[in-house]
């Protein structure tokens, strides 16, 4: 018990750490998912195989391997950001693959009569989109959205291993200064129990709001 | 394309916009492959000093043992967690409800808990070795995960089938193993293979912890200053072999997949389980 009171400022650090390469590597996925889902939905030939390679080779990387490759490699292009950037990056790239093919299927369970009735109705391609075929699609997208920004926030820990302040890199520390170390190891876990299960909850919230009910 | 709502079929104008559009994007990209490649000559990376350690009989057996190393701890690791999600899927099948408390309670803390959170945990709380370390690690969250497949795909089949074997005076073991799982595998067949892609995938986790495993090979060689840091080179080298593994064992989940898909046997299909959510009503993909 002792390990969480005499240190909260380290722990505090810590899933701050957590927190921030949680929700920005978040927002870079979604972004990232997106474009990439709109690429592979495209009906332009070259852009629907970027898309394609991009997911296929991103989804089937070890995430170790690529944060090795961005954080040890990038600065050999003399590119020299601060290395929770990198991690952001790297998380970021990573779980767009998996944001993209979630949005992807997404878009496909939108009967194609929709779109036919949208368009006999005269509805531009913008109208389309926008007023018919994307708030269907991010209906039923919600869930799998959620448990794949679970995934990065577990996936974060990586990053700890490569000189970023975040929850998992605290045990280090703590051990150091000769805390028991299964204690502070349990409460390394409900740091990453409570970010899952707000992201958890916040994904409920809007699948309630939201989600279809099928 | 005709099966999208976005889209009608294309007439003759706006096939000839996409064919526009598309040079367009082909130019793009390949003028941002061009820039890379540029950006890797410009700073060096193809200077012959920087490839030669490949050449040593030394290097390439040290890269072939880490990727021994990695393919030992993966078998291991998908044996063990195959065996584990066996165990922990008959429990959470089990009609004793503490035995079913049990399991749930051991799947869905394993499935909410990071991979390296228990892969440190048990290297450095219990000191146990690299490869115990990564293989337990693996195995229990793997093996969680798995529980989860097999659980829902012993649900999959169709009700008919156990009442009909119960109704044939079957035990509750006799109707599991000769009824229900026999039809379950073929249905998660595909899922389960994608499961262990993850696995193989998190072997690498595995250079975390200092086990000498494929991409500590890699970081061995590149950190060697007789040959200029060879860092590029180790990556092109390397990524290339790993991704093709993961995307080899992939490419066998869908072509099982698609198999199954046409196979007349094959009722329902297994979605894969999501990471833990610990909330009853959680995301379920």
């Amino acid at each position: 018990m002792d390990v969480l009171t005499h240190n909260w400022s380290l722990y505090g650090k810590g899933l701050l750490g957590t927190v921030e390469l949680t929700v920005f590597a978040s927002l870079l996925a979604l972004v990232l998912g997106v474009i990439m889902a709109g690429f592979r939905v495209a009906p332009v030939g070259s852009l629907r195989a970027f898309g394609t390679v991009w997911v296929t080779v991103l989804r089937n990387t070890p995430l170790t391997l690529l944060f090795f490759a961005v954080l040890l490699g990038l600065p050999r292009f003399g590119l020299a950001l601060p290395f929770n950037v990198f991690a952001i990056l790297a998380l970021g790239c990573y779980t767009s693959a998996f944001i993209c093919e979630a949005v992807r299927s997404g878009i496909n369970t939108v009967p194609v009569g929709q779109g036919e009735a949208a368009r006999s109705l005269g509805m531009t391609f913008g109208q389309t989109l926008g007023a018919v075929v994307l708030p269907q699609a991010f209906r039923t997208v919600i869930p799998p959205v959620g448990s794949t920004l679970i995934a990065l926030a577990k996936n974060s820990a990586i990053a700890g291993s490569f000189s970023v302040v975040e929850l998992l890199g605290t045990y280090k520390t703590l051990n150091e200064l000769g805390y028991s170390i299964i204690w502070s190891f349990l409460w390394i876990a409900v740091g990453y129990l409570i970010v899952t299960l707000t992201i958890s909850a916040l994904f409920n919230v809007l699948e309630k709001r939201w989600g279809v009910a099928r | 394309m005709s099966s999208t709502a976005l889209y009608d079929v294309p007439g003759p104008r706006t096939r000839a916009r996409h064919r526009l559009y598309g040079v367009a994007a082909t130019v793009v990209i390949l003028a941002v492959l061009a820039w890379v490649c540029y950006l890797l000559y410009d700073t060096g990376q193809f200077e012959g000093q920087k490839w030669t350690p490949f050449e040593y009989r030394g290097i390439q057996e040290l890269l072939l043992r880490g990727l021994g190393n990695t393919l030992k701890a993966f078998a291991i690791a998908a044996v063990l967690s195959l065996a584990l999600g066996t165990v922990l899927a008959a429990g959470r099948l089990s009609w004793h409800r503490p035995v079913r408390w049990l399991c749930t309670l051991l799947v869905e803390f394993f499935r909410a808990m990071p991979v390296l959170v228990m892969i440190f945990f048990i290297y450095v709380a219990l000191q146990a070795e690299p490869l115990t370390a990564l293989v337990v690690g693996l195995t229990l969250y793997n093996g969680s995960v798995l529980a989860e497949v097999f659980r829902a795909g012993v649900h999959s089949v169709e009700r008919g089938q156990h009442e009909a074997a119960y109704a044939l005076g079957m035990r509750k073991t006799q109707v599991m193993t000769h009824v229900l799982v026999p039809q379950a595998v073929r249905a998660m067949l595909p899922t389960i293979i994608s499961q262990l892609v993850v696995a193989l995938k998190d072997t690498s986790l595995g250079f975390l912890i200092t086990y000498e495993e494929f991409l500590h090979a890699g970081k061995l060689i590149a950190s060697n200053l007789d040959y200029d840091l060879p860092f590029i080179p180790v990556v092109l080298v390397i990524s290339p072999i790993y991704i093709g593994m993961c995307m080899l064992l992939s490419w066998l989940a869908t072509w099982v997949g698609r198999r199954q898909r046409r196979n007349p046997k094959v009722e329902g299909e297994v979605g894969p389980a999501e990471p833990g959510t610990l909330l009853p009503g959680g995301p379920q993909g």
